[in-house]
C-alpha cells in the first residue's frame, strides 16, 4: 500500500484519485486511525497528541507558580501529582526538574510538533494541492517516532532520581553527572529530532516538487511559506543537536569526556576521562536551539498572515516583503545563536559579534509586523474567534520582540540574562504568540479538519479570559526581571534582595491557576464540537485558499477535482469579481467586468 | 462569524469592545512601568521595598541602568505607536461600521523601504552605542594582581584571598568557605572566578555583574565599588538541587577595614587546629 500513493504523488498532484478510494475501502480501522499513511490523519494524530501534552506541561507549570508564591507550602491538589512526595510539598530537585519537564514538554512535544507535525501535516498537502505528503511511508514514521519519546520521557519521572533536572537547556557538566533521568531525556530528545527531520525532509520534497499546476511559488500562503522555510532550519540545524547529543550520551555511558573539563567532578562523583570543554556543549545546543525558536515561530507567523487576511476581506500586505524577510529570519538564525552566551565565558569579542547579527535579525521582524498593521488598514475586520487570536498573536508578538532588543543588547544582558526578563521575554513570544496562533489557527481550521465548526460564542469567552490573563502572568514578569529576579530558585526569597517581590509573584501565580482552568472552555468547546458543532460547508469563512476548495473534510485523496491555480492567495476584496473573495481555483471571468484584460492569468498577485 | 452577528446592540458594542481590549495593551503595559516604582509607596505593607532596579554601588553600573532606560523609552515609543494603530484600525476598519470599499492593496513599496530602514538605523545605532560599555565591563581588564579568586562549587562560594605576599596559590593564602566575601570600595578590583564542578553564576545584582564559572577555566572580573554595605551574591545559572541556597553576601568596606578583616582571617588560620574542624 505505502509504494502505490508515493509512485501516484511523484506524478502529478491528484491524478490517481481513483486508486486512492479503493484504498479507503480496504483499509482496516487501525491502517485508516493509527498507522495511517494519509497526511491528514497523520496531523491530527500529532494535533491531539500535543493537545495532550499541553495539558501536562501546564500542570507541570502551575507546580512551579505555586512554588514561587508560597514556597515549600504543601501544594494542595496537584502537589502529588506534579512529583511533591512529601503530602505535597515540593521540595528543590524536584522544583528543579518541573522547572525542566515544563520547558522540555512545551518545546518539544508541544510547539515544534505542533506547529510542524499537526498544522505542518495537513495543511500543506491541502494548500498546495497534492493529494498527498511525497513520502507518505516516512510521515507516518515521523509520527511514530514520537512516541518512543513519549515513553522515555514520560517513564523517566518514575526511574530513581526522578526525571531530568538539569534545565532544558541540558547545560554540560551538570547534565553529564544527573541521574537516570537525563539519559532518557537526551534519547527522548534524539527521537523527537529523528522525527522532526523525516518530517521536515518530506515538508521540502512536497513544497517542492507537489505542488498543482498553476501553483507557483511565489501563489503559496504565508502558511506554506512558514512551513517551507522552518523545514529548510530543521533539515540543516538539527543534525548538530543530534551529534551533540550522542557526545553528552557517550559522556554519561561510555566515560567519554567531550564536555569535561580535566579532573571533573561533581554530585560526588568523579568523571572518567576529562580534556573536554562544557561550552563546547552550549555552541552545539544553542546552534540548533536558536533556530529552533524561529521554529518554533515562522509556521505560527505565516498562518497568522492568513488568518489576518481572511478576516480583514483584503490582501496581505507586502506578500513579497514578508517571503523576504522569513527568508532573512533564517538567514541571519544561525549566525544568532551566541547571544544565549553573552555571560558563558564565551570570547567577550565573539559576543560582540553576536549582539550585532542579534540586532539585526530584529529587522525582518519588525517588517512582519508592520506588514501585518498594513493588512488590517482599510480592510472590513470580521471579529471572529479566529482573528481575535491572530491579532493578539500580532500585539503580543510586538511585546515579546522588542523585549528582545532589551538582551540584544550586551551590557543590558549582563544584569538581565538568567532572570524573569528573559522568561518574560520567550513566554511573549512562544505562549502569547505562537500558542495563542495555535489557538486561533484551531479555530480557524476546524471546519476543514472535521466539517463542522466550533462555537463562536464561547471561543470568544474563551480567548477574553486567556489573553487577560495571560498578560497578567506574563507582562509583570518584566518588572521581576528589572529587580534581578533570578529563573529556576526553588526559594528565590531566601535572597533578601528578592523578598519584596512575593506579592507580585502570588498575584501572577493564582492568574496562572485560573489560566490553566479556563482552558476547560476550550476543551469542551473542541469535544462538543467534534461531535455536535454545526456543519459546515467547504469554505465557511469565505477564505480564498486552496484547501477550501476541498470537501470538508476532505477525503482520502484531498481533491474531488484537479486543481488548477489561476493567482496568490489573498485576491480578497478584488474589482474582478463580485463578491470579497476570489478562490484560487477560481477561473478568472471571461471579460472582467471592469474592462480590463485577463490575457495574463499567471501575472504575480 | 460575522453573519452570526445580526444583533442589532452586538453590532454596536462588541465591535469597540475588542478593540477597546486591545488598547488596554498599550495603556496597561504603560501603566505597569510606570507604577512599579511608586508600588512601595502606594502600599508599604505588601511591597517592603521599591519594585525597581536594586540599588546601584558600583562605578560602572549607571551605564547599564541607563542603557536599560534609554531602550526602554525607545522600544516604549515604538510599542504605544504600534499598539496604538492595532487599536485604530480594529476601531475604525470594523466590517460593520466600516462602509468603505475595502483597500485592494498589495502592499506600497516605499513604505516598506521607509519601515525598513527606519529600524535598522536605530538597531544599529543602539548596537553601536552599547559597545563601549560591553568592552569596558568584558573586555579592558585592568592590569592589576587578582585581590581574591572566587570558586563556585555545589552549592557555596569560596574565596581565597593572596596572604602577604600578594600572590595567589601560595602557602600563606586565606581560603574562607563561610560565605562572606570582603573587599574594599573606592579602588578597582580585580576578581579570578572559576569553579570546581559544574556552572554555576556569580551574580552581583547590586554591582551590576554577571559571569558565568567554568569548571577548568579562570576568568576575571573587575569592578569599582562605590559604597560600603553588604549584599547578595546570587546563584545565577541552574547547578543542581542545591542552586537556590547557594547564597554568600559581599562585604564592601573600607580600605583599612578591609585589611584589618584580612589580618584576622589569618589569625584565625594561624590558630586553627584539624581538631577544631567540625566533626561529621
Amino acid at each position: 500500500m505505502s509504494t502505490v500513493p508515493a509512485a501516484d504523488s511523484q506524478t502529478n498532484a491528484g491524478k490517481a484519485l481513483a486508486g486512492h478510494d479503493e484504498h479507503a475501502h480496504t483499509s482496516s480501522f487501525l491502517k485508516t486511525y493509527v498507522f495511517s499513511l494519509d497526511h491528514k490523519i497523520i496531523g491530527l494524530q500529532f494535533l491531539f497528541s500535543t493537545l495532550i501534552w499541553f495539558l501536562v506541561g501546564g500542570m507541570l507549570a502551575l507546580g512551579i507558580r505555586w512554588q514561587l508564591a508560597y514556597p515549600w507550602r504543601p501544594m494542595p491538589i496537584l502537589g502529588e501529582l506534579v512529583g511533591a512526595a512529601e503530602g505535597g510539598q515540593i521540595p528543590p530537585e524536584v522544583y528543579t526538574m518541573l522547572v525542566t519537564m515544563h520547558a522540555t514538554v512545551m518545546i518539544f512535544f508541544v510547539i515544534i510538533p505542533v506547529l510542524a507535525g499537526a498544522f505542518g501535516n495537513y495543511l500543506i498537502p491541502l494548500m498546495i494541492g497534492a493529494d498527498d505528503m511525497a513520502f507518505p511511508t516516512l510521515n507516518m514514521l515521523s509520527y511514530w517516532f514520537m512516541w518512543p519519546a513519549f515513553v522515555a520521557i514520560g517513564s523517566s519521572f518514575f526511574v530513581d532520581g526522578g526525571a531530568a533536572q538539569g534545565g532544558w537547556t541540558n547545560y554540560a557538566p551538570l547534565s553529564i553527572f544527573a541521574g537516570q533521568g537525563q539519559t532518557l531525556w537526551l534519547i527522548g530528545l534524539t527521537l523527537v529530532g529523528i522525527s522532526s527531520m523525516l518530517g521536515s525532509v518530506n515538508y521540502m520534497t512536497t513544497i517542492i516538487q507537489m505542488r498543482a499546476p498553476g501553483m507557483t511559488m511565489f501563489r503559496l500562503p504565508m502558511t506554506i511559506w512558514g512551513m517551507f522555510v522552518t523545514a529548510v532550519l530543521q533539515a540543516f540545524a538539527l543534525p548538530v543537536l543530534t551529534a551533540a547529543g550522542f557526545m553528552a550520551l557517550s559522556d554519561r555511558l561510555f566515560g567519554t569526556g567531550f564536555f569535561l573539563a580535566e579532573g571533573a567532578t561533581a554530585n560526588n562523583a568523579i568523571a572518567q576521562a576529562g580534556g573536554g570543554q562544557p561550552l563546547l556543549w552550549q555552541h552545539l545546543f544553542w546552534f540548533y536551539s536558536h533556530p529552533a525558536v524561529y521554529i518554533m515561530i515562522l509556521p505560527a507567523m505565516g498562518m497568522v498572515s492568513d488568518i489576518l487576511s481572511c478576516f480583514s476581506r483584503k490582501p496581505l500586505f507586502g506578500y513579497k516583503p514578508m517571503v523576504y524577510s522569513l527568508a532573512g529570519i533564517a538567514g541571519l538564525g544561525f549566525i544568532v545563536w551566541g547571544h544565549h552566551m553573552f555571560v558563558s565565558g564565551m570570547n567577550p569579542a565573539l559576543g560582540m559579534t553576536f549582539m550585532v547579527s542579534t540586532m539585526m535579525i530584529a529587522l525582518p521582524s519588525a517588517i512582519k509586523t508592520f506588514n501585518w498593521l498594513g493588512t488590517m488598514w482599510g480592510g472590513k475586520l470580521q471579529f471572529t474567534t479566529p482573528m481575535l487570536f491572530a491579532i493578539s498573536f500580532v500585539s503580543m508578538f510586538i511585546i515579546g520582540g522588542l523585549s528582545g532588543i532589551f538582551m540584544a543588547a550586551t551590557p543590558v544582558d549582563i544584569v538581565i540574562h538568567d532572570t524573569y526578563f528573559i522568561v518574560a521575554h520567550f513566554h511573549y513570544v512562544l505562549f502569547a504568540g505562537t500558542a495563542m496562533a495555535v489557538m486561533g489557527a484551531i479555530y480557524f481550521w476546524f471546519p476543514k479538519m472535521f466539517g463542522r465548526t466550533m462555537n463562536d460564542s464561547w471561543g470568544k469567552v474563551h480567548f477574553l479570559l486567556t489573553f487577560v490573563l495571560l498578560n497578567c502572568v506574563f507582562y509583570p514578569m518584566h518588572i521581576l526581571g528589572m529587580n534581578d529576579f533570578p529563573r529556576r530558585l526553588a526559594d528565590p526569597y531566601h535572597y533578601g534582595t528578592f523578598r519584596h517581590l512575593l506579592p507580585i509573584n502570588q498575584f501572577m501565580s493564582w492568574c496562572a491557576f485560573i489560566l490553566v482552568s479556563v482552558q476547560i472552555i476550550f476543551v469542551v468547546n473542541f469535544i462538543w464540537s467534534l461531535f455536535f458543532g454545526p456543519r459546515c460547508g467547504r469554505n465557511p469563512w469565505h477564505a480564498n485558499g486552496l484547501e477550501w476548495q476541498a470537501p470538508s473534510p476532505p477525503g482520502h485523496g484531498n481533491f474531488d477535482f484537479q486543481p488548477m491555480i489561476y493567482r496568490g492567495p489573498y485576491e480578497y476584496g478584488s474589482p474582478e469579481v463580485e463578491v470579497d473573495y476570489y478562490p484560487q481555483t477560481q477561473p478568472p471571468a471571461a471579460s472582467s467586468p471592469s474592462g480590463e484584460s485577463n490575457e495574463n492569468p499567471t501575472k504575480e498577485a | 462569524m460575522s453573519e452570526s452577528q445580526t444583533n442589532e446592540q452586538q453590532r454596536k458594542w462588541l465591535p469597540n469592545f475588542w478593540s477597546v481590549l486591545f488598547l488596554m495593551v498599550p495603556i496597561f503595559g504603560v501603566a505597569t512601568f510606570a507604577l512599579a516604582p511608586y508600588l512601595n509607596d502606594i502600599a508599604p505593607a505588601y511591597f517592603k521595598r521599591p519594585v525597581w532596579f536594586p540599588k546601584d554601588v558600583s562605578e560602572h553600573g549607571y551605564v547599564i541602568d541607563n542603557l536599560f532606560m534609554f531602550i526602554l523609552w525607545l522600544t516604549g515609543i515604538v510599542f504605544v505607536i504600534t499598539e496604538g494603530l492595532l487599536f485604530y484600525f480594529m476601531w475604525k476598519y470594523e466590517a460593520n461600521t466600516n462602509t468603505k470599499k475595502v483597500a485592494y492593496s498589495h502592499g506600497s513599496h516605499s513604505l516598506e523601504v521607509v519601515w525598513t530602514i527606519i529600524p535598522a538605523v536605530t538597531l544599529l545605532f543602539i548596537a553601536i552605542y552599547q559597545m563601549d560599555a560591553w568592552a569596558a565591563a568584558k573586555m579592558r581588564a585592568p592590569d592589576i594582581p587578582p585581590i581574591v579568586e572566587v570558586t563556585g562549587r555545589q552549592f557555596n562560594w569560596d574565596f581565597r584571598y593572596p596572604g602577604p605576599d600578594n600572590e595567589l596559590y601560595t602557602s600563606d593564602d586565606i581560603v574562607r568557605t563561610d560565605g562572606r566575601l570582603y573587599l574594599p570600595v573606592g579602588e578597582e578590583v580585580l576578581l579570578r572566578i572559576t569553579s570546581a564542578d559544574v556552572l554555576h553564576s556569580f551574580f552581583l545584582p547590586n554591582l551590576r555583574l554577571k559571569q558565568d564559572v567554568i569548571p577548568g577555566m579562570a576568568q576575571n572580573m573587575w569592578f569599582t565599588a562605590t559604597e560600603t554595605g553588604e549584599y547578595d551574591i546570587v546563584c545565577a545559572e541552574l547547578c543542581g538541587w542545591g542552586h537556590y541556597k547557594m547564597k554568600a553576601r559581599i562585604h564592601l568596606v573600607t580600605r583599612p577595614q578591609f585589611e584589618a578583616q584580612l589580618e584576622e582571617f589569618r589569625k584565625e588560620k594561624n590558630t586553627m587546629r584539624v581538631a577544631d574542624r567540625p566533626q561529621d
